[in-house]
């Protein structure tokens, strides 16, 4: 186990120490290796270690009563999981499960406050991770909260939808994103919740629309 | 012939996230090109194109109306 100090450089967090400085902090993480589906962050948790993602990909998520899920994002390498729980001591917010193998540096609260204090500008650059991702929960918060996306999602699959007759349109979650001006998160749980109500059905890669007319009517509503 | 998700070689960054997620080994590494093979077991989870950072990877649906069933 050799913590990567290159890597270290193209965490946000410490992308302005030099590589010297990494190298003679790096003996302060810890590596640790999880496997696909393991829970890595409960809700509710109490978290005294920062985790950063080294290798692989995590879904950041919570869950509601009913056993909803609803994805606030996918953490790649480079991105901290639970830094909201470290900085302000209270319940870990969110769940956290690798999509895959994934590797972990770990980097207790004490030193990363200890890194802090003697490279001001690690502060400084926290500050801007933890404004992007406010910035990032404000936007979901805002297209979760208003029906309008799912007008427009809606919209987007009857504008682009045939009877089978000639060529049919394909559309990626991340294109109707694109063009609902909303996040890939917002599409998924609307698609779902069409599904639910039994107005579409997703057969692989086909969106089949059952109910055109229902769909209408949301388009009409959300107007 | 089985519909799968598409790589865009231009985009891909080799980073391997998609390999790595993908939990019915559809996508591999080989000779440092992510490749595709087809297989009844994908169930277009989409996790493949959720975690590209590039946009390489595309899962894309055809929308079809069937009221019938």
């Amino acid at each position: 186990m050799t913590i990567d100090a290159a890597f270290l450089k193209s965490i946000p967090y410490f992308s302005v120490m030099s590589p010297a400085e990494l190298d003679a902090n790096k003996q302060l993480f810890t590596e640790k290796t999880v496997q696909r589906g393991e829970v890595i962050l409960m809700e509710g948790e109490l978290s005294d270690t920062l985790y950063f993602v080294a290798a692989g990909a995590v879904k950041v998520f919570k869950t509601s009563a009913q056993g909803k899920e609803q994805i606030l994002s996918i953490a790649r390498p480079g991105e901290a999981l639970n830094d909201i729980p470290v900085f302000d001591g209270k319940p870990n917010p969110v769940n956290a499960q690798a999509l895959g193998p994934v590797t972990l540096y770990s980097l207790k609260k004490e030193k990363l406050q200890a890194i802090m204090q003697q490279y001001p500008q690690v502060a400084l650059n926290t500050s801007k991770v933890l404004a992007e991702r406010m910035r990032q929960l404000v936007t979901l918060v805002e297209d979760l909260s208003f029906r309008h996306v799912l007008g427009r999602v809606t919209k987007i699959l009857l504008n682009h939808s045939s009877d089978g007759a000639g060529a049919n349109d394909h559309l990626t979650q991340q294109e109707m994103a694109a063009m609902a001006g909303t996040a890939r998160e917002v599409v998924a749980r609307s698609l779902k919740t069409l599904e639910e109500q039994g107005f579409i059905r997703i057969d692989r890669h086909r969106i089949v629309i059952t109910n055109k007319k229902s769909l209408e009517e949301i388009v009409a509503e959300s107007g | 012939m089985v519909e799968m998700p598409k790589i865009n070689q231009e985009k891909c960054n080799l980073c391997g996230l998609c390999v790595s997620v993908c939990k019915c080994g559809a996508i591999v590494l080989i000779q440092d090109k992510i490749t595709i093979i087809e297989t009844e077991d994908c169930h277009w989870c989409t996790t493949c194109e959720a975690v590209c950072p590039t946009g390489a990877v595309t899962c894309s649906f055809e929308i079809v109306i069937d009221e019938e069933k």
